[in-house]
C-alpha cells in the first residue's frame, strides 16, 4: 500500500440550497465509502479561497492565487491506495467531478 | 449523521430573515449574500467533517460571524439595521451588539416577521407567493418557476419588483404591534392557502417539486399556530384543511403516477396521522364568532376524510357547507363542487342544470375540470356523445400531463374515439 495526496481543484457553487445539500451529501457519502474501505487515510482540510502568495528573493506578498475558479485548490485529504492506478480508480467518485472540478493525484514520496 | 431533508432550504430563510433584521431591509441583497457565504462554509466544511450536533446553530453562529466581518468592513459606507446602526461607531460595540442581535431568543421570531414582510399586501398575491418561496423557502428562480409553473423570465421580474418593494418598505414587519398584525394575518394565511393549493392540484409523480410547494405551506403555518398571535382560529381552519387535503395526497396519483378520482381512490392509502392530526386542528379552530373560508373548507374535508366510501358520504351537509361557503366566499369553483354534490343525492340531470345556473360560470371555461364534470355528468346520463364532447374539450384545457392523461383514461370510458386535442 502507498500513499497518495488528492488535490481536489475548482470551488463549489451552487444555485440554490437544495442544490448545496445535495451537493454535501454526496461529498459525505463518498469519505463515508473511502473511510470503510479502509482507503482514507486522512481526512485532510477544506481550504479557505482566499490567501496570500509570497513570491522570489524579494519575499514579494501579494493576495491571491486568484487562479480561475476551476484551477483553485479547494482541499485536499491522504488517501492509501495499492499503486497510482488504483488510487486514480478511487478519485472517479469524488463529487467535484461532477460540477466542472477536478482532482489530481500524487502519490506521497516515500524516504 | 445525515443531513436532515430539506435542511439548507429551511434555514435559508431563518439565515436571511435574521441577516436581514441586522443590516436593515434595505439591505436584503447583502443579507442573501451572507446567508450563501454561510452555506459554502457548510458545504465546504460538513463535506470533510460530517454534520455537526446542531447544525442549526452551526449555520445561524456562522452568518452571524460572515456577517461581523461584513458590518466591520462596510461599517463607515454603509447605513445598518435600526437595531444595529447605534452601535457601528466604534469597532468595540459592534461584536457584543452583533452577538445579541444573534442570540437564539433574539432570532426566534425571524422567519414569522420576514413571512408577514413578504405578504406586502401592495403586491399581487402571485408576487407574495414568489417572494415567500425564494426567501423564506430558499427555491431559486429556476424552482419557483418550476413549482408555479411559471415562465423562468416572469418568474424573475416578478421576484426581482417584490423584492424592490421590501427593500423599500422602510424595515420588517413588526410583530408587536397587535393592531397591524391582525390586520396582516388574512394576508398572510391567503397565501399559505395558495401556495398549498398550488401544489395539490398540480401534484404528480413528474413534479415532485409542486407536491413540496405542500409541505412548504404546512410548515409555515406550523411556524404562525407556535406564536401566540398567530394561532388564531382562522390558522387552525387553514391548517386544518392542509393536514386533511395533505392527507389524501397518496390517493390522488396512483401506483403509475396518475390522477385518480375520488371514487376509484385508494382510501386505505390515505395517511392516517395526517387525517388525525388534521381533525384535531378543526376541533381547536372552533372557537371566536368567525366561521371563516378556511373553517367551512376544512368541515367539507373532513366529511369526505371520514366517509368510508363515495356512497357513504354525508353529500347532504357537503351541500350545506358549499351553501355557507358560497355565502361567504362565492366562486364559480365552489358553486361548481357544490353542483357536483347535489348531482350526488338528486342525480347527473340536477347537476347538469345546477351547473348551468352558476353565476358567473364564463369564469371556469379555462378550468378542465369544468368541463370533466359536466361529462362525467353527461356519461351518467348515457348521453355518450356529449360526454365525448365535453371530455375532448376538458383535455384541450389541460394544465399538464398528469391531467392530460387523467382526462383522457376518463374520455375512454365514454367509447369511441379518444379525444385526443394534440392529434
Amino acid at each position: 500500500m502507498s500513499e497518495f495526496t488528492f488535490l481536489f481543484r475548482g470551488r463549489q457553487t451552487f444555485e440554490s440550497p437544495e442544490e448545496a445539500q445535495k451537493h454535501v451529501q454526496q461529498w459525505m457519502a463518498w469519505f463515508k465509502e473511502l473511510g470503510a474501505a479502509g482507503h482514507l487515510k486522512d481526512p485532510g482540510h477544506p481550504l479557505e479561497a482566499r490567501g496570500k502568495v509570497v513570491r522570489g528573493s524579494q519575499r514579494l506578498v501579494t493576495d491571491g492565487p486568484y487562479a480561475e475558479a476551476k484551477d483553485v485548490v479547494g482541499g485536499y485529504i491522504t488517501v492509501e491506495a495499492a499503486d497510482l492506478a488504483h488510487a486514480a480508480e478511487l478519485s472517479k467518485g469524488c463529487p467535484i467531478l461532477g460540477v466542472g472540478g477536478s482532482v489530481e493525484i500524487r502519490p506521497i514520496q516515500s524516504l | 449523521m445525515d443531513v436532515a431533508e430539506h435542511l439548507f432550504r429551511h434555514e435559508w430563510g431563518r439565515l436571511v430573515a435574521a441577516l436581514t433584521r441586522a443590516f436593515g431591509a434595505h439591505n436584503l441583497p447583502l443579507a442573501e449574500d451572507v446567508a450563501q457565504e454561510a452555506l459554502c462554509r457548510a458545504m465546504e466544511t460538513w463535506s470533510y467533517r460530517g454534520v455537526p450536533a446542531n447544525p442549526q446553530a452551526w449555520l445561524m453562529t456562522t452568518a452571524r460571524n460572515c456577517a461581523l466581518d461584513v458590518l466591520r468592513r462596510e461599517r463607515t459606507v454603509r447605513t445598518f439595521g435600526q437595531e444595529l446602526q447605534r452601535y457601528m461607531l466604534s469597532e468595540w460595540t459592534i461584536g457584543p451588539a452583533v452577538e445579541a442581535l444573534f442570540a437564539d431568543h433574539a432570532v426566534k421570531d425571524d422567519l414569522l416577521r420576514m413571512m408577514f414582510s413578504c405578504c406586502e399586501p401592495r403586491l399581487p398575491e402571485e408576487s407574495q407567493l414568489a417572494l415567500i418561496l425564494n426567501i423564506l423557502c430558499g427555491f431559486s428562480v429556476d424552482e419557483v418557476a418550476a413549482a408555479l409553473l411559471a415562465g423562468r423570465a416572469a418568474v424573475t421580474k416578478r421576484i426581482v419588483r417584490a423584492k424592490r418593494t421590501l427593500r423599500q418598505s422602510g424595515g420588517l414587519f413588526s410583530l408587536e404591534a397587535r393592531s397591524g398584525f391582525a390586520a396582516r394575518l388574512p394576508v398572510v394565511l391567503r397565501a399559505l392557502y395558495l401556495l398549498f393549493n398550488e401544489g395539490y392540484h398540480g401534484a404528480s409523480r413528474t413534479s415532485v417539486i409542486r407536491t413540496e410547494l405542500c409541505g412548504e405551506a404546512m410548515r409555515l403555518a406550523a411556524l404562525l399556530l407556535d406564536h401566540p398571535v398567530g394561532a388564531a382560529p382562522e390558522t387552525y381552519a387553514l391548517s386544518a384543511l392542509m393536514c386533511l387535503n395533505a392527507a389524501r395526497l397518496p390517493g390522488r396519483i396512483d401506483a403509475l403516477g396518475e390522477l385518480q378520482t375520488l371514487e376509484h381512490q385508494d382510501r386505505s392509502s390515505w395517511d392516517p396521522g395526517l387525517l388525525a392530526e388534521g381533525l384535531a386542528l378543526l376541533g381547536r379552530s372552533a372557537w371566536g364568532t368567525n366561521a371563516s373560508q378556511y373553517h367551512i373548507e376544512a368541515a367539507i374535508a373532513a366529511c369526505h376524510t371520514t366517509a368510508t366510501s363515495l356512497a357513504g358520504t354525508d353529500w347532504r351537509k357537503i351541500v350545506q357547507l358549499y351553501d355557507a361557503l358560497l355565502r361567504i366566499a362565492p366562486s364559480p369553483a365552489a358553486a361548481l363542487s357544490r353542483a357536483i354534490a347535489v348531482a350526488q343525492i338528486e342525480g347527473p340531470q340536477r347537476g347538469l342544470t345546477e351547473i348551468a345556473a352558476i353565476a358567473g360560470r364564463e369564469r371556469l371555461a379555462a378550468y378542465p375540470f369544468y368541463e370533466a364534470a359536466m361529462a362525467e355528468l353527461e356519461l351518467r346520463c348515457g348521453r355518450h356523445a356529449a360526454a365525448r364532447r365535453h371530455f375532448g374539450a376538458a383535455v384541450a384545457l389541460a394544465r399538464n400531463p398528469a391531467e392530460r392523461v387523467f382526462l383522457e383514461r376518463r374520455a375512454r370510458a365514454c367509447g369511441g374515439h379518444s379525444p385526443r386535442a394534440d392529434s
